[in-house]
């Protein structure tokens, strides 16, 4: 299978080994990675800002770049979200916009979801605890949130626990959001910034040695706050753990 | 003008044992939600249903509420309509005083906290009792509730001691919640046996019986209603459902969502007057016809106020109900703020992460992350936002539009960040670097690391 990698701007830019580690997961599974270097950023950013008119140009882009793929792959839960449920409005009717929709994914739902991945062949001798961001969690619904009564289940959880040696840790607050929030950071950052301590805490009081979750942006906000206060923990996105789990 | 949700929110979080209490409180509240509704086979559904029931007698709305009119008045009840919050008062006033009421026991009604309806009676003489007993903590203590189901959420047990010692009397240094609800007791006894007037919310009017529901969890609203001949029961429009079978849907969701009980202590049902009293109820619009005819916001007047989107959201939990300046605090209290007056609240659509959790609690499932995003779409459209944010990202938008640019700006950003002193990248204008690192910038960005290793004639 040929797919095409979708990098979120900021991870191009900050974060090439989360990418990189995506490419080589991907391609452990025999998949066929492609890098349409036109691509830049899916507009999220302005379109959370409200600034739908400078969202709609990129999203248009998006669908030129990325609209003749069999599937596009990209390490974020939020930025595929953007594509699967925010794109509407600028993209209804367009010709390959319902297949961009249905065949953009995150990583770890295009494992379990379109590749079958039911348990990983890795090792990984850490404790771990699992952020769950909300884009994923909430608007992909790679597991379910605490907020419903049903079953709890999750990609993300299922694909790491079936590494060896790892020991997922159980949180006080599964899935509370961490305060991120694109622009939040900035704008709200007193609430923001104490969010984003008390996610760390939770993590902490669970005896976690690395925080893991399906995206970057959170993790930055993480580390940034745990750095600062000197707190040992370590950060790595989902796609770096599953490749060095089964390098 | 308001002094906009970041500011406030700062101030509460500064206190951060305190943010921290607030936090865990509500919290508690929502863990209690969830053990609840997972006490409910079919939560799922039922909250299908009550969405479900809400968007129909959503596009009936004028029907329904001529026939829970018809049936209310074929029951002996009064029906006035009020266009805004001033007929409402208006109309409130002209009923006590045509009755001389001098003093009126009030239970918990978020309408007439919206209306102002208190300091409107107080000006014209009449002494307001809130018989609630969060009610009647912030009444005593001058404030507006901070919650719309705990309206003293915000203050601790030895606060309210001190409160009650100063207006009630009891002893200094009493804490003891038992103690001081006993002396809140024996207070509103008082009130109710001399109160000359009832009035009460309506959680639920029903269409096809013209009653009304009123649920409390201290029987407050009997006590207001079952000694004085007059009861006044205030309204929004969007209260009404169609049916009876329709009420055993809301009221399993509804004391679920709010505090996690399965049902309200007291659900009264009130079908017309008590004998020889009277029954008015008061329907009220102010605003609520306008968000029905906006079809990307109407789905908020499905709101049932059980709080539980407050409880959940962790923004709200770490900045308290007054940072948002509303009568309706909350995500809910955004939306509806915003609704109306979108200049004045143009700070609450982003005081939120987007995350999505109130969403999920909401029992008549109002996609609230969803609206809030659409009203920041439109406050952008008025040009609310302002121009300094619209501008970034305008220019944001046309670096990214154009993948040279976008390049160029990765490089110069990473570059700058390596080599900037540490004193320069942290001034004063890095709201990213007050209480946080900055991400380590990588020489090479992702696609330099592709094209190096299987670019075009590499690979």
């Amino acid at each position: 299978m040929r797919v095409a990698l979708f990098v979120p701007c900021y991870v191009d830019q900050l974060w090439p080994r989360v990418a990189l580690a995506t490419v080589s997961v991907l391609e452990r599974h025999g998949v066929e990675v492609v890098f349409p270097e036109e691509q830049t950023c899916c507009g999220q950013p302005m379109a959370n800002a409200g600034c739908a008119g400078d969202a709609a140009p990129l999203a248009r882009r998006f669908l030129e770049i990325f609209g003749g793929f069999e599937a596009v792959v990209c390490p974020s839960g939020s930025c595929t979200s953007m594509v699967r449920n925010h794109y509407d409005a600028f993209l209804a009717e367009r010709p390959g916009f319902e297949h961009l929709r249905k065949s953009t994914f995150e990583l770890c739902e295009f494992l379990v979801d379109v590749l079958g991945v039911k348990a990983l062949d890795g090792r990984f001798e850490h404790r771990v605890g699992l952020h769950q961001s909300c884009h994923g969690l909430r608007e992909l619904g790679l597991g379910v949130p605490s907020e419903l009564a049903l079953p709890r289940s999750s990609k993300v959880g299922g694909l790491l626990s079936s590494l060896r040696g790892i020991e997922l840790v159980p949180l006080a607050r599964a899935d509370e959001c961490c305060g991120f929030g694109g622009t939040f950071a900035v704008a709200e950052e007193a609430v923001s910034c104490l969010m984003g301590r008390d996610r760390i805490a939770d993590h902490v009081q669970a005896g976690a040695e690395i925080v893991t979750g399906t995206d970057v942006s959170c993790l930055m906000h993480l580390e940034g706050l745990a750095r600062r206060e000197k707190i040992p923990l370590r950060f790595q996105h989902v796609a770096e753990v599953i490749a060095e789990a089964i390098a | 003008m308001t002094a906009g949700h970041p500011a406030n929110a700062a101030r509460f979080t500064a206190d951060e044992p305190r943010a921290h209490w607030h936090d865990q409180a509500l919290w508690f509240v929502r863990e209690k939600r969830d053990r609840a509704a997972a006490l409910v086979p079919d939560w799922e559904a039922l909250r299908d249903a009550a969405a479900r029931i809400r968007a129909h007698t959503q596009g009936r709305l004028a029907d329904y509420l001529e026939e829970f009119e018809r049936n209310a008045v074929a029951r002996g009840a009064k029906v006035h309509w009020a266009r805004d919050a001033a007929e409402h008062n208006a109309v409130v006033h002209g009923i006590l005083s045509a009755h001389g009421v001098r003093r009126l026991a009030k239970s918990k009604s978020m309408l007439t906290e919206e209306c102002g309806l208190n300091p409107y009676l107080e000006a014209r003489g009449i002494e307001v009792v809130d018989t609630d007993l969060g009610e009647r903590i912030v009444q005593l203590a001058g404030e507006p509730p901070s919650h719309i189901i705990f309206p003293a959420i915000h203050h601790k047990r030895e606060e309210i001691g001190a409160l009650f010692h100063e207006k009630l009397g009891t002893p200094a240094g009493l804490a003891d919640p038992k103690a001081l609800t006993e002396a809140a007791r024996g207070h509103l006894r008082e009130k109710f046996l001399s109160a000359d007037a009832g009035l009460t919310g309506v959680n639920f009017a029903v269409a096809e019986t013209g009653g009304i529901v009123v649920c409390t969890n201290e029987g407050n609203a009997d006590m207001g209603t079952h000694l004085p001949r007059l009861h006044v029961a205030c309204m929004g429009v969007e209260k009404v459902i169609p049916r009876l079978e329709h009420l055993g849907v809301f009221l399993r969701l509804l004391a679920r969502s709010a505090t996690g009980q399965p049902v309200t202590s007291y659900t009264s049902h009130f079908h017309g007057p008590i004998a020889g009293g009277e029954l008015h109820v008061v329907i009220v619009d102010a605003g609520r016809s306008r968000i029905l005819a906006d079809a990307a916001f109407r789905r908020s007047l499905a709101c049932i106020r059980c709080g539980a989107c407050l409880n959940t959201c962790p923004v709200f939990r770490r900045s308290g109900g007054y940072s948002y300046e509303y009568v309706v605090p909350g995500p809910i209290g955004s939306l509806l703020a915003s609704a109306r007056d979108p200049r004045a609240h143009a700070s609450l659509p982003f005081a939120s992460t987007l995350c999505g959790s109130c969403d999920d609690v909401c029992p008549v499932k109002i996609d609230l992350h969803d609206q809030l995003l659409a009203r920041r779409r439109d406050l952008a459209v008025r040009r609310i936002v302002p121009l300094g944010k619209r501008l970034a990202m305008r220019i944001a938008g046309l670096v990214l539009s154009h993948r040279a640019a976008y390049e160029a700006a990765g490089r110069i950003t990473r570059f700058l960040l390596r080599i900037l002193p540490r004193a320069l990248l942290y001034g004063p204008w890095n709201g990213w670097g007050r209480r946080r690192e900055l991400p380590e910038a990588p020489r090479e960005s992702f696609r330099d690391v592709w094209r190096r290793t299987r670019g075009a004639g590499r690979g």
